[in-house]
């Protein structure tokens, strides 16, 4: 299973970082958002990856590793914040250059 | 206390010259005195303790970790340093007053002037080699205002650039020998540097501190090959060479090598490094001072090679030498000071300083001829002046040496040489500029005698070189064996003052250099052709063209490294963290570690499956934009599901609220972006960023897997154990936020606040084009808000308020918390805005956001400061069972206080971003779209 998971992670990340080198801002920010999902799970399974085990004092027998989840938890809160600050970010760059190339200016033919 | 005020003396008084500017050139003369006429009192008044020997040391820690302190010491090295500084300083500010103009700013001159004073005293009374560096690079800084002191011309500035980069370029080398020889000797204290001589000269880094620490010594004190930047800095006016470089500036290099002498010298590398650089030093400087027609450059080369004397004096290995050495020091200071006043006079009187047109000055000013023909004299080394006796003591030296072997004839041969042009230079100064016929072209004439007053620091001088010279024993004798014993470090060999030594080969040496010297002059019109048929070499064209291709090169680098373009920085960020990652893991020695791996579970696999498929599909149709957003989506659901999965409930609820938020928002933007995105990347790019993408995906699939397979050790254990009976909480998770890490969690949620503010301040006055008609021409829906989203959501919100109400409340319990319930709401009321539109909602629910956020971020930091009314650390937690009537026991702790805030925050934030974004447009131009 740690198999497939890692590769998942990787692919997600892959697909991340191609669309980031995009040269338009949506596709960054999609990029962005990608691998802050990869960010996110990696964070989460330096806690290692376990079902059926709770986070919860007294539900259950065996406990998962409350502090990854608590650090996750505001990574995605933050990343939240950070992609719609990016997004705004691009919203303003079209509002004054007119282009929504991430130099700011369209490229030369 | 003493020591600190002598050097804090001539800092405190930078200001009074430029507040007495403005009642005449005099007062802000003696204004600018003060100072240094007052540390010259208090240092005379250490007079005598320094005389026996005494070696007087303060101390005031400042920086111990890093063996910086602010330690000064007076012994008497640094006493005959003082003196010089500051008496030859005295002299040259009353020189100054005649010198400058009215027009000038002469009370920005004496705060300069008063400045490179201060800066020189801390190089010379420093115990500490740290605190001895700073004021060496103040010394470079104050001397680069002083020569650029006429900033109009471009010659100031350009030979103030070269002095500042080649004695600054020293500087960086000097502070690398010196970082050494303080690790070496485990002190920058100078007393226990000097102590550890053995040490540092058996240490295996004391060649390359020592050819560091020479660097500097040799580019300050204007040695071959780094002499070149002194005859330039005659850019400046007279004074400041005349106090720089003759007294100070460039003495500070020579007094290096004194002062470290008993730590770095008496070993083969000092041997042969000091006394070569310092011989051939010599020999060049004192060449070129013959061919020079300009005055000063005249006095420059001779400085340099002056300054060659001394540094060949301390590289030969007699301990002698370096007593003669010492007296130089002395000597080249008094009768070289009075020479640079002397020219600075002539060029005052005459408006030139070309040789070649100042003739038969005798005629116009015979007081001033006297005075520098007597100096000019001292400086050739004539009998009865006090250049003559350290000439004498040096060409012993030379003799009593035995550094090359049966090369040694060499260094006598050679100082007997320079003598020869020494004598010959001097005797031009003084045949060419008071004899030799009339006058050619002067700018004024005729010349007269200077003002009264311009000529005492002169006689001064004068006077001291005389009475050196005859009777050196009872006036030089005590300070020169003070300096001469600190140099040494204690047992100073026996030497004898007299100026009659009996007729010895010393004597001789003097004799052919005197006659040699004047055969040379006579003969002087062929040297001179010769010499202008070489080729010229400008230094300062050589420098500047030096630069020039420096700064071309950097910007040519720069130019390269920064093209304009964010994906090619971005390519190059990833390609280096790529190189970082790849070389971390290659020193596994497999990736798979000891744990073996988990069963494969089909569905958990099949929700993996549809992320990265999801995740694939992203990107394969990321031109079309909205299918890819909708796919983006699919991987955020399935993120929050695997969260699910792998037991973490309060993860995936976030991660399910945030991508609601995400979307829409990503969704809003959309609308006012290109629907698609055109091909433009060149197929090379595009194969960059597939092997750059492919390159991490492999590196964090790695990682992962490396991590996963081995086994860990968390601090997770006392989380688990102190949650109930610390935190008062039974959700691990919602604890460690609100309590055990709060202040982590306080500081993003203003994070977030300050993201809110930010995004609200960048859509500020924002107009953005709005596409009447979507990318295939439809128009938009023109039912806005259909009626039955309208109706379903009205009567959603008050259930969806409750629920993250409950969410809210039970959080430190069970899964949920402020975060979740913020984003539950959030979400609640964004359902609001998208299914009956912004003027509805916000008619009908005027919250102000920016309040809400601010509010929250200060509840959470109030909840935290309280704890400090009970006398606990900041955002400690209080917890207590209460019994309430009707409701029962219930549990209330401070935790959901804080709690509340963060709450309000992501309320409060989120529906600043969206509300705003959904304002946009509103704009007049295009209906509204939400």
């Amino acid at each position: 299973m740690e198999a497939i998971f890692a590769a998942t992670l990787g692919l997600l990340t892959a697909s991340g970082v191609y669309l980031l080198l995009r040269a338009r801002t949506f596709p960054v920010v999609l990029g962005l958002t990608l691998i802050s999902y990869a960010v996110n799970l990696f964070l989460f399974a330096m806690g290692r990856l376990q079902g059926g085990v709770v986070t919860v004092i007294g539900k259950g027998s065996a406990y998962a590793d409350p502090l990854p989840q608590a650090l996750v938890l505001t990574a995605i809160v933050i990343g939240f914040a950070m992609t719609a600050f990016v997004v705004v970010l691009a919203l303003r760059s079209v509002g004054e250059t007119q282009t929504d190339h991430v130099d700011g200016q369209e490229p030369a033919q | 206390m003493t020591l600190a005020l002598i050097i804090a003396l001539p800092f405190l008084g930078i200001f009074l010259p430029l507040l007495a500017e403005r009642l005449g050139r005099s007062a802000c003369a003696a204004a600018a005195g003060v100072a240094p006429l007052m540390a010259l009192v208090l240092l005379l008044s250490q007079q005598s303790a320094v005389f026996s020997g005494e070696l007087l040391k303060v101390k005031l820690e400042w920086l111990p970790a890093l063996g910086l302190n602010l330690s000064l010491r007076l012994d008497g090295l640094g006493f005959l340093f003082a003196l010089l500084i500051l008496g030859i300083g005295l002299l040259v500010i009353l020189y100054a007053r005649y010198y400058l103009s009215k027009k000038e700013p002469m009370g920005r001159f004496f705060a300069f002037l008063l400045l490179f004073m201060g800066a020189m005293l801390g190089v010379v009374l420093s115990e500490n080699l740290l605190l001895m560096l700073m004021f060496w690079e103040l010394t470079s800084l104050s001397s680069f205002l002083l020569i650029g002191f006429w900033g109009a011309r471009s010659d100031a500035r350009k030979g103030a650039r070269m002095a500042l980069a080649v004695t600054g370029g020293g500087g960086l080398a000097l502070f690398a020998g010196i970082l050494l020889i303080g690790h070496i000797a485990g002190s920058f204290e100078l007393s226990q540097v000097l102590a550890a001589g053995y040490a540092i000269r058996a240490h295996e880094l004391y060649p390359l501190a020592l050819i560091l620490v020479l660097l500097g010594v040799f580019t300050k004190s204007a040695q071959f090959p780094f002499h070149f930047w002194l005859p330039h800095a005659m850019a400046a006016p007279t004074p400041v060479s005349a106090y720089l470089h003759s007294a100070t500036m460039v003495k500070a290099g020579v007094f290096l090598l004194a002062r470290l002498y008993p730590a770095l010298a008496g070993s083969e590398w000092w041997f042969y490094l000091v006394s070569i650089t310092g011989l051939v030093t010599l020999l060049v400087g004192a060449g070129m001072a013959l061919f020079q027609h300009d005055l000063k450059g005249l006095l420059a080369y001779s400085t340099i090679s002056h300054l060659g004397l001394i540094t060949l004096l301390f590289g030969l290995d007699t301990r002698l030498a370096a007593v003669a050495a010492v007296f130089h020091i002395i000597n080249h200071a008094t009768f070289k000071a009075s020479l640079f006043m002397a020219a600075g006079i002539i060029d005052h009187e005459t408006g030139s300083r070309d040789m070649r047109r100042i003739n038969g000055m005798w005629k116009y000013m015979p007081h001033t001829a006297v005075l520098a023909m007597v100096a000019a004299s001292a400086m050739a080394g004539v009998p009865l002046l006090n250049g003559f006796l350290s000439k004498e003591m040096f060409f012993t030296e030379t003799l009593n040496q035995h550094l090359l072997g049966s090369f040694n004839w060499v260094i006598p041969a050679a100082a007997t040489l320079a003598g020869v042009f020494s004598v010959a230079y001097s005797l031009r100064f003084i045949h060419d500029v008071f004899f030799n016929g009339e006058p050619v072209d002067l700018p004024h004439y005729p010349p007269h005698e200077p003002p009264r007053y311009m000529k005492v620091p002169v006689e001064i001088l004068v006077f001291l070189c005389l009475l050196v010279g005859i009777i050196p024993a009872y006036t030089v004798a005590p300070l020169l064996a003070a300096a001469a014993s600190a140099t040494l470090g204690g047992d100073v060999p026996s030497y004898s003052l007299a100026i009659w030594h009996g007729f010895n080969l010393p004597l001789l040496m003097s004799f052919i250099a005197l006659f040699g010297g004047i055969l040379v002059y006579v003969f002087r019109q062929p040297l001179f052709r010769w010499y202008a048929g070489l080729p010229s070499v400008d230094a300062k064209l050589i420098f500047e063209r030096g630069v020039q291709a420096l700064v071309k090169a950097c910007s040519g680098f720069t130019q390269w490294l920064e093209n304009a373009s964010l994906q090619r920085y971005l390519a190059l960020l990833l390609a280096a963290a790529l190189l970082v990652v790849t070389q971390g893991l290659s020193s596994l020695p497999q990736i798979s570690g000891p744990l073996a791996m988990t069963e494969i579970d089909g569905i958990t696999a099949l929700g993996l499956g549809i992320m990265a498929f999801a995740a694939l599909v992203t990107v394969v149709f990321h031109r079309q934009r909205l299918v890819s957003l909708l796919m983006l989506s699919v991987v955020g659901l399935m993120v929050a599901l695997a969260f699910a999965r792998y037991s973490a409930p309060d993860l995936a609820l976030t991660q399910l609220s945030v991508e609601v938020v995400t979307i829409i928002l990503l969704m809003l933007a959309l609308f006012f972006l290109p629907a698609q995105t055109r091909i433009e990347s060149s197929s090379l790019r595009g194969l960059r960023d597939f092997a750059l993408a492919v390159g991490s995906g492999l590196m964090v699939a790695m990682l992962v897997f490396a991590v996963l397979t081995r086994p860990y050790d968390s601090i997770s254990a006392f989380f688990l154990e102190n949650s109930v009976p610390g935190g008062g909480g039974t959700n691990v998770v919602n604890v460690i936020l609100v309590d055990f890490r709060g202040f982590d969690t306080l500081g993003e949620v203003t994070v977030l606040a300050i993201a809110a503010v930010g995004i609200f301040a960048l859509l500020d006055g924002l107009r953005l084009f709005q596409p009447k008609v979507d990318a295939q021409g439809r128009s938009w829906a023109r039912d806005r808000h259909p009626l039955i989203l309208a109706t379903l959501s009205r009567v959603l919100l008050p259930m969806a308020l409750l629920v993250s109400v409950f969410i809210f409340l039970r959080g430190h319990n069970l899964p949920g918390g402020g975060f979740i319930a913020g984003l539950v709401t959030a979400v609640a009321l964004i359902l609001q805005y998208v299914a009956s539109g912004v003027q509805w909602t916000q008619s009908r629910l005027p919250l102000n956001y920016q309040s809400m956020a601010g509010l929250g971020v200060m509840i959470a930091g109030l909840t935290g400061l309280g704890s400090w009314l009970f006398d606990r650390p900041f955002l400690t937690s209080a917890f207590g069972h209460f019994h309430i009537p009707l409701v029962g026991e219930i549990e209330l702790a401070t935790a959901l206080l804080f709690d509340l805030g963060v709450y309000l925050t992501v309320v409060g934030a989120t529906l600043l971003i969206l509300a705003n974004l959904g304002k946009l447009t509103q704009e007049k131009a295009v209906e509204e779209v939400l």
